[in-house]
């Protein structure tokens, strides 16, 4: 039993840190976010060239062949930098359907460009109607010749705005709330046929709603099998709540110590605010907010490395504990921070908005909690 | 980060499961329930038969030299069985005082009894006057010879009525700061001018004591560390304290016993393991506590290591007497109103329930958990000042 990270997994949070400290200060973020594209193509090709986009994919894919905990590794260093360059809808959500999803060619011709840098994707799953619900689509593709045309509309698509190429969520039998019926479609951003409208988010992602209007697919166009994607969308989901996890675990410490430091220099009264008792017992409750949702990160970790499956009730309850124990530690950063906790100015609240995008992400606190109960309590 | 068992912790694992079958037989789990201390004396007499009386000791004094796997694993068995811990006061307490500040005769005398239970501790900490403020304790120990003289009184002393011997704070020197003149010491319970008072607590059980001091002499050789160093000896056993106070294998057990309870217990027809509002709350104990179990692990894997428990050792203490209460008193509730029912031989076909009794004895003495070993107050005066480093 250890909980070490490897000499490896060190050096990678190493080089994030250090990117995030020498290259990501808050200006220089801050100037990212206003920009066009709201992230920086540049920094985008520093992450190509330092490996950090090859991570997941395995090495016959021209990838690093990492596990989980290499993954959870980057994504916690990120959210300590809040960084807004999209890691998590590329590499996590599109790259994590195309490698799972995709035959040998497809994933030849897209995961070699996502390693690369020259690729910005995204997975369009969420539906206006849809909530949490991943099954509920209504968007379809219908046999067409060798191929299927593709109409419907999918909302809140994270990186919707910059992806060069979509992962679509299409319904090819079944009714609405099917599970079975739901493909996958791989689609150029900028087919005959795809609309988008393009806005930002309070975390500064920038997402798009898409509508697909009788757009034309070839028979390359399917990832996977037919009817078939439910499964594997799940797959790509248990990863993806515990790379949001990790973000999320960063996000926390980083308040904390910010909090803590603030507390220890500002005065009123004559005395450093963290001097009351009122105070301190409340950032011991955050320290243990802290403590707790990395241990159960670390649960997740362990046993999704020794078999996916068997971490299923684990990622659930993760997901409650991070909704749960994010709400307290980013209320306490704001109201501890006082005044200057609800400027703009500052960057607690922006660390506090990423984290209530992640708990909004893939299914909340409550959904999550109705999710255990379900695979926890059902055969008792 | 792997909590893989490897070939020779699963071979560990049989052998534990052996032996726990084997030897918490039908006699002993009778001999418990029925004799109280003097069947736990006789539990612990087979662990230290076994070599696995002593999880926490090095092995050089008789410890077991367990990894953080093995200890896990065997908290694990032991609680899955419903068998209780070791009484924490000879063989984890007083024990790892004397290994680190004790005198080689101190070690000699006093080790091998405790390993095989041969003397039955309590703890002297708390008085009248000092709770929480335990530095403020007055009771107090006067040179005279070769001896101290001891006067005063102890409170909350759990188990005083068994007990052969008592290890006590008492202040030998009232000069300076507070927390300097403090002692620690070790008193024969047969010493001349020990009286020992029962306190009936809120679980209407003799647990609790007040032990009187008038005139106790009692030799300077039992004094252990300095003389006057009593406050840094107290200290150094709270961490040796906390790790093992978090009870996670009980917790889950208890989480284990709520779920049997809650699918056998029927509302309108309803089980109330089908009820969205029971299930919620089991959720929310359930959540925490599988976080919990893996700071507990977190911690024994760095001990293990040879390295002292993290700012994650100090949140076991307060997350996991919150959660044994939050599990008390989910049992509590299941046996709706029977929770009500006193210490009774009645039996339950003629009572009509089972555990009504037994859960309300829990929550109650459980009330216990979140107020000694330092209360959970303190704990975060404790964090805040050496965690956090707010002054």
């Amino acid at each position: 039993m250890n909980f070490d990270y490897t000499e490896e997994q060190q050096m990678v949070r190493d080089s994030i840190a250090r990117f995030v400290q020498d290259d990501y200060d808050w200006d220089t973020r801050r100037a990212i976010v206003d920009s066009d594209e709201g992230m920086s193509r540049q920094n985008w090709q520093t992450f190509a060239e330092l490996g950090w986009l090859s991570i997941p994919f395995c090495e016959a894919d021209g990838g690093f062949g990492g596990n989980i905990v290499d993954m959870s590794v980057v994504m916690e260093e990120m959210g300590k930098g809040l960084v807004v360059e999209p890691f998590f809808p590329t590499v996590v959500l599109f790259g994590g359907v195309v490698a799972r999803a995709g035959d040998e060619a497809q994933r030849a011709e897209i995961l070699d460009s996502v390693i690369g840098g020259e690729t910005l994707g995204a997975f369009a799953y969420v539906e206006r109607q849809s909530r949490f619900a991943i099954n509920d689509c209504k968007t379809t593709a219908t046999a067409n010749g060798d191929g299927f045309t593709l109409n419907g509309e999918k909302v809140v698509v994270f990186n919707g705005e910059n992806a060069d190429k979509l992962v679509v969520l299409a319904r090819t039998s079944g009714g609405q709330f099917d599970e079975d019926g739901l493909s996958l479609f791989l689609v150029d951003a900028n087919a005959e046929g795809v609309s988008k409208v393009c806005y930002p988010m309070m975390d500064a992602q920038r997402v798009a709603n898409i509508t697909f209007d009788n757009v034309q697919l070839g028979a390359g166009a399917l990832l996977g099998t037919e009817g078939a994607a439910l499964p594997v969308v799940n797959d790509v989901v248990s990863e993806a709540l515990i790379a949001l996890a990790s973000e999320a675990v960063g996000i926390m410490g980083t308040l904390n110590a910010k909090t803590l430091e603030y507390t220890k220099t500002r005065e009123q009264f004559g005395v450093a605010i963290g001097s009351f008792q009122a105070l301190q017992h409340r950032m011991v409750d955050t320290m243990m907010a802290y403590e707790q949702a990395k241990s159960l990160l670390f649960k997740a970790l362990c046993e999704y490395k020794i078999d996916p499956a068997s971490a299923e009730a684990t990622i659930h309850a993760l997901k409650v504990l991070i909704d749960r124990n994010g709400k307290l530690i980013y209320g306490e950063a704001i109201q501890m921070h006082g005044g200057m906790g609800i400027t703009d100015e500052l960057d607690i609240g922006h660390y506090a908005k990423r984290l209530m995008m992640i708990n909004a992400t893939l299914g909340d606190g409550t959904f999550h909690r109705s999710k255990f109960i379900e695979s926890t309590y059902a055969a008792a | 980060m792997d909590i893989a068992l490897s070939a020779e912790d699963l071979a560990f694992r049989d052998e534990v499961r052996n032996f726990l079958d084997t030897e918490f037989d039908a006699e002993m789990q009778a001999h418990l329930k029925s004799r109280g201390s003097t069947g736990m004396v006789e539990w612990q007499q087979k662990l230290y038969a076994k070599g696995w009386v002593a999880p926490n000791w090095p092995a050089e004094h008789g410890g077991t030299g367990w990894t953080a796997t093995q200890k896990y694993i065997w908290e694990s068995e032991r609680s899955l069985r419903g068998i209780p811990d070791v009484v924490p006061f000879g063989l984890v307490m007083v024990a790892n005082v004397i290994m680190a500040f004790g005198t080689d005769e101190q070690k000699e005398y006093f080790l091998p009894r405790i390993l095989k239970s041969e003397d039955w501790w309590c703890q002297g900490y708390s008085e009248p006057g000092s709770g929480s403020d335990l530095a403020s304790l007055k009771t107090k120990a006067e040179r005279d010879g070769d001896d101290y003289i001891i006067n005063g009184a102890k409170i909350w002393t759990t188990y005083a009525q068994h007990a052969d011997w008592i290890f006590c704070l008492v202040r030998t020197d009232n000069s300076g700061k507070k927390q300097e003149g403090i002692t620690f010491i070790l008193v024969d319970m047969k010493s001349e001018g020990i009286k020992v008072n029962p306190i009936i607590g809120i679980d209407n059980e003799h647990n609790l004591n007040e032990v009187e001091f008038n005139n106790v002499r009692v030799p300077a050789k039992n004094v252990v560390g300095e003389v006057g160093k009593g406050w840094t000896v107290a200290k150094a056993l709270l961490a040796h304290e906390r790790t093992g106070i978090a009870g996670v294998a009980d917790i889950k057990r208890n989480m284990r016993l709520i779920k049997e309870a809650a699918a056998s217990e029927v509302n309108g027809g309803q089980r109330l393991i089908d009820d969205p509002g029971f299930q919620q709350r089991m959720a929310d104990i359930e959540v925490e506590l599988m976080a919990l179990e893996f700071t507990e692990l977190r911690t024994l894997a760095t001990m293990a290591a040879g390295g002292f428990p993290g700012p994650e050792s100090s949140l076991l203490k307060i997350k996991g007497t919150e959660l044994q209460q939050a599990t008390q008193e989910l049992r509590m509730e299941i046996a709706a109103y029977y929770q009500g029912v006193l210490p009774t031989d009645m039996d339950p076909e003629v009572l009509g329930h089972e555990f009504g009794s037994d859960a309300r004895r829990a929550f109650m003495y459980g009330r216990a958990a979140t107020i000694y070993g330092g209360s959970n107050e303190v704990q975060k005066n404790i964090i805040s000042k050496y965690v956090l480093g707010l002054e």
